[in-house]
């Protein structure tokens, strides 16, 4: 028995004819056909429970202003915004599971969220199963890929390209050629040296060693004797969350930091709060610093405005995603003057966008948005209060040639 | 040099390996004592490791003294094992291996939530004792005080509890106690309270590791989960209910992850688990175990 | 060893209503009944499906640790090898989704068959720990086979959108018909498991339960007949595994993970172990609670954590064999 099947009109008849049936047995009886006041509904799942629950929480609570926002404003055509919040549980199981019921119980008109490459793939391949717009806003490379990509699919966050590119390209000319990467064992890590490798072939730096680590690792003891014999200039750290702290905090303990400069391709912000003075002097890329406020006036506010919100917080950098990418969305509907998915779709391919950065624009073959790289150095002595982390050593204009071509990823031209 | 690699590398690699051990050791204990005596498989233990980790960071902000927690953590956790054992595990006794197990499972879900509603999500830190920091000449590289200070704190608490088990009157009511329960009771001892005191040491042991583990991977609380598969790979390998086996098994899992690591590091994890398929496969009962569990 | 035999009281006479009776002889026509309902019960389709899958899955695991009394730990593995075998077939070699759901089933058969082999004369805590560590080599393993398994990302693309039985096309995108379809298997299963117990082979895994030495002494071949009935709970799981991957046309890493091996034993054990009905109970308790809760509070990780308590202290029999067991009573 075959999938694919040649599709003969008596075959479309009978599928029909059984969709028909499956109609009339469903247990949402009474699906009423949605009016023209019904809300527009946003489904946002993201991992509020687990190792980035901290994360998961901001991105939430700026969400919530980007649809206020919309609200106050009038909403579209009478019609409000409503964001509906699922836990993930940082599962891609799980993810499917809450996605199936955002998309066919809830009826949402569009999704936003996750905060992991596997759970994002999987948001990713059940909405483009079924026609729904996903704006994904956490890191991947695979998700821009041809196999993975559809055109329902955007992304709101950088990638583990651009990024560990910016930051190849700011450190690798200032700190030395000698690089040793410490890397953890998954897509998103190998990912990442990926993108140190193809800067640093311009730079011609020696990588003196390649060491992968297992995914949530307690102990990096055993790896770093290894790297002090080399005294590499640089050592890049691709890894994320937990296991950037502790992996930060044991490199200082064996006091790495003596001759080598520690490089992170994404410098969380929460991370560098849980990490304390072990951070001190670690560069690194983000997509969002609060303290771009002083520079770029959207960066300002969105500040003031989750200030207000939430008792004189500042967003993280992955909270801010969670405001970019349901304001995107949610801006496409009014400048394509509907929520149908078609629509919605050129609205969002022809948005050219300042929400909280500076320009960001999606391009055109894979929906990747075109953004800026922020370089960051860690503080530590001179911090003002707890907020006051990082110093903004740098920022990478946005770029279309930094991100890999479209050939490359496999769209057609 | 062997393979690629300068002898001083391969014995200050050898070092890491104990070190890492020391650990294992000292979480493998609580378990195997534990389940050694009481039959209690404590699905748990993770959760005690956190507390203490965190009950450490807590009294370090009250007294600002590294080594006053480290003495009274491991009480505090105690404290906590001894109201768990009373109220939720002693009722249970009699009833088969699996219900102590799936309430230790439940349990676990409720400290770790407990602790994030306490203390958040983001996770804390307990900075390394002014006196402990830094790296030392050891002749063969530098390598951290901190560390070097665990092992010998482990040989320590190992010796301890060797002496008060194999040594004293307590100990000797311990032992029989675990071969022969009903003897004991009949013997005018109340059984119970043996129980009560040997979950209480196990759990105290295992918070004492969370607070000696804090200064090296951070607080949160998540941080039992992955400590708690590997705890249970080194008390099998050592065999359930051994003392000396969870300490030659904790050892031998620290060389054989650092060796691993610097051999072919992404396959550090697999070796734990091939090692304990391989140890469990040719000797079933584990290096040191004995007859028993629930076969 | 303190498992809750059923099955046993069959020869009670005496004060057991004779419905309770004719309830057991048509278990699997009354289980059918439940499960034909299930999506109207639940608050969306595709928790119910989880329920079915994850029941089967339990019912499987059942089959060792409830009517054999060997806990095991690792029956992931065969949900894992299940669900990936099926999804691989799917998405990189184009192959129809039966014959998916073929090939998923027999992978995990045979995974089962070497775990089984290498497993099967250790005891008690020891068994459990062997499966433990054996189902964690299939995971690095499989996690490090990134090529095939897509790694830590999980396999995507295990998309069927619409299924042909005989010459009829379903759209199994539409959530109730997928529903039905998985149920068609999953009943099969469960009739087919029915049909075991009360098999001549159910009496000597009652026996082997009952007193190991005893059925040894009696000439059973106890080895070769725990051996066997690893096996078949492996091919069970390993048809949830299939099934799941089609559900959710990916597979996730965390499916092999020990954590889903001690999800089976939390729903064997909340449903009532050695029960028929009991791991689909505790499926759909489990997963209930699960969703219910975490969309009500944050924390829904300490109410989950307190109703397993009070589950052990009170209801030690699980909620199936506690109202057996009243029923019983009565």
């Amino acid at each position: 028995m075959k999938t694919h099947s040649s599709t003969t009109r008596r075959n479309v008849l009978k599928g029909s004819a059984a969709a028909g049936v499956a109609a009339l047995v469903s247990p949402q009886l009474f699906s009423i056909a949605r009016a023209q006041t019904a809300p527009i509904r946003i489904g946002f799942p993201v991992p509020l429970t687990g190792p980035f629950g901290a994360e998961a929480n901001d991105q939430v609570k700026a969400a919530q202003i980007a649809v206020k926002e919309f609200n106050d404003a009038g909403g579209f055509e009478g019609r409000l915004a409503e964001l509906m919040v699922r836990d993930d549980k940082l599962n891609p199981g799980e993810a499917a599971t809450r996605t199936l019921e955002l998309i066919e119980k809830d009826k949402v008109n569009f999704i936003v969220g996750s905060l992991s490459a596997a759970v994002q793939l999987s948001i990713n391949n059940v909405s483009k199963e079924r026609g729904v717009i996903f704006n994904s806003i956490s890191q991947s490379d695979a998700i821009n890929e041809a196999k993975d990509w559809s055109k329902f699919t955007f992304h709101e966050a950088l990638n583990p390209h651009i990024t560990a590119g910016a930051v190849g390209r700011y450190a690798f000319g200032k700190f030395g050629k000698k690089v040793a990467f410490l890397t953890a064992d998954y897509a998103y890590g190998h990912e990442m040296v990926r993108g140190f490798q193809r800067v640093g072939k311009d730079f011609g730096i020696d990588t003196v060693a390649d060491i992968r680590h297992p995914i949530g690792a307690t102990d990096y003891s055993a790896f770093l004797p290894r790297i002090q014999a080399l005294q590499p200039d640089i050592l890049c750290l691709c890894n994320f969350g937990r296991d950037q702290v502790i992996s930060i905090t044991q490199a200082t303990e064996f006091g790495l930091k003596g001759k080598t400069k520690l490089v992170a391709p994404v410098l969380l912000y929460t991370a560098r709060q849980a990490g304390g003075d072990a951070f001190e002097g670690v560069i690194g890329g983000t997509s969002y610093y609060w303290g771009l406020e002083s520079q770029i006036p959207s960066a300002k506010a969105l500040n003031d405005k989750f200030r207000a919100a939430n008792g004189g917080a500042v967003p993280s950098d992955y909270g801010a995603l969670g405001y970019a990418g349901v304001r995107s969305i949610l801006e496409a509907v009014k400048a394509a003057k509907s929520t149908e998915t078609e629509k919605v779709i050129a609205g969002m391919r022809g948005l050219k966008y300042d929400w909280y950065k500076g320009p960001q624009y999606y391009r055109a073959c894979d929906h990747q948005s075109v953004q800026s790289v922020v370089i960051v150095e860690s503080k530590h002595k001179d911090q003002k209060d707890k907020n006051d982390v990082f110093s903004v050593v740098s920022i990478e204009a946005p770029d279309e040639a930094k991100l890999r071509s479209c050939d490359e990823l496999g769209h057609k031209a | 040099m062997i393979g690629g690699f300068t002898l001083d590398l391969i014995a200050l690699q050898l070092v890491t390996g104990v070190a890492l051990g020391a650990i294992y050791v000292l979480l493998a204990i609580g378990l195997s004592l534990i389940f050694g005596l009481l039959n209690v498989v404590n699905f748990a233990h993770g959760a005690f490791f956190m507390v203490g980790a965190y009950v450490g960071v807590f009294l370090f902000g009250l007294t600002g003294n590294f080594w006053v927690s480290l003495v009274i953590t491991p009480l505090m956790v105690g404290g906590l094992g001894l109201v768990v054992e009373r109220f939720l595990v002693r009722p249970l006794y009699g009833r088969g291996i699996d219900y102590p197990l799936l309430l230790t499972f439940g349990l676990s879900y409720v400290m770790v939530e407990a602790v994030r509603i306490t203390f958040g999500l983001t996770g804390l830190r307990l900075p390394t004792p002014p006196e402990l920091r830094g790296a030392v000449n050891l002749g063969i590289g530098y390598f951290p005080l901190y560390r070097l200070f665990l092992i010998a704190f482990t040989g320590f608490i190992v010796a301890a509890l060797w002496y008060f088990i194999e040594r004293t009157r307590y100990g000797l009511i311990i032992r029989a106690g675990a071969s022969d329960p009903e003897i004991v009771q009949v013997l005018g001892i109340d059984i119970a309270r043996v129980w009560l005191v040997v979950f209480a040491i196990g759990t105290g042991v295992a918070g004492l590791s969370g607070i000696l583990a804090a200064p090296l991977q951070g607080v949160t609380p998540e941080m039992g989960v992955p400590v708690l598969a590997e705890a249970f790979v080194v008390t099998v390998v050592g065999g359930m209910g051994s003392l000396g086996g969870a300490v030659i098994a904790g050892l031998l899992v620290g060389i054989v992850v650092a060796m691993t690591s610097l051999v072919a590091p992404d396959m550090a994890k697999v070796a734990i688990f091939t090692l304990m398929a391989v140890v469990l496969l040719v000797r079933p009962r584990g290096i040191m175990g004995r007859a028993g569990g629930m076969g | 060893m303190s498992l809750t035999a059923n099955s046993s009281r069959d020869t009670v006479p005496g004060s057991t209503t004779l419905w309770l009776e004719s309830a057991r002889k048509h278990r699997f026509a009354l289980t059918l009944v439940f499960l034909l309902i299930l999506p109207w019960l639940m608050p969306y389709e595709a928790l119910a499906v989880n329920i079915l899958i994850m029941g089967l899955y339990a019912l499987g695991f059942n089959l060792v640790f409830g009517y054999t009394g060997l806990l095991s730990f690792g029956h992931a593995a065969f949900l894992g090898t299940g669900a990936y075998a099926c999804g691989i077939a799917i998405a990189t070699y184009g192959i129809g989704w039966f014959g998916g759901i073929v090939i998923g089933t027999a992978v995990a058969t045979l995974t089962a068959a070497v775990m089984g082999v290498l497993a099967i004369r250790t005891r008690g805590i020891y068994f459990a720990m062997v499966t433990l560590a054996l189902s964690m080599c299939v995971y690095y393993g499989l996690y490090q086979m990134q090529w095939l398994t897509g790694g830590e990302n999980g396999l995507r693309g295990v998309n069927v959108k619409t299924i042909s039985v005989l010459g009829l096309e379903l759209p199994f995108i539409n959530p109730t018909v997928k529903y039905y379809v998985v149920l068609a298997f999953v009943a099969t299963a469960i009739w087919l498991f029915s049909r075991l117990l009360a098999s001549p082979f159910g009496a000597v895994l009652e026996a082997i339960r009952e007193n190991e030495e005893r059925a040894k002494a009696c000439g059973y071949d106890v080895a070769r007949t725990k051996l066997v009935v690893f096996i078949i709970s492996g091919a069970i799981c390993g048809l949830a595994g299939a099934l799941n991957a089609l559900h959710l046309s990916i597979v996730p890493i965390e499916t092999l993970h020990y954590t889903t091996s001690g999800q089976a034993v939390m729903m064997a054990l909340l449903g009532g172990m050695g029960t028929f009905f009991g791991p689909f109970i505790g499926a759909a308790t489990f997963l209930l609670i699960q969703d219910v809760a975490s969309s009500m509070t944050n924390h829904w990780q300490l109410f989950v954590g307190m109703i397993f308590i009070g589950f052990v202290l009170f209801f030690p029999r699980g909620i199936w064999g506690s109202i057996l067991h009243w029923l019983e009573g009565r």
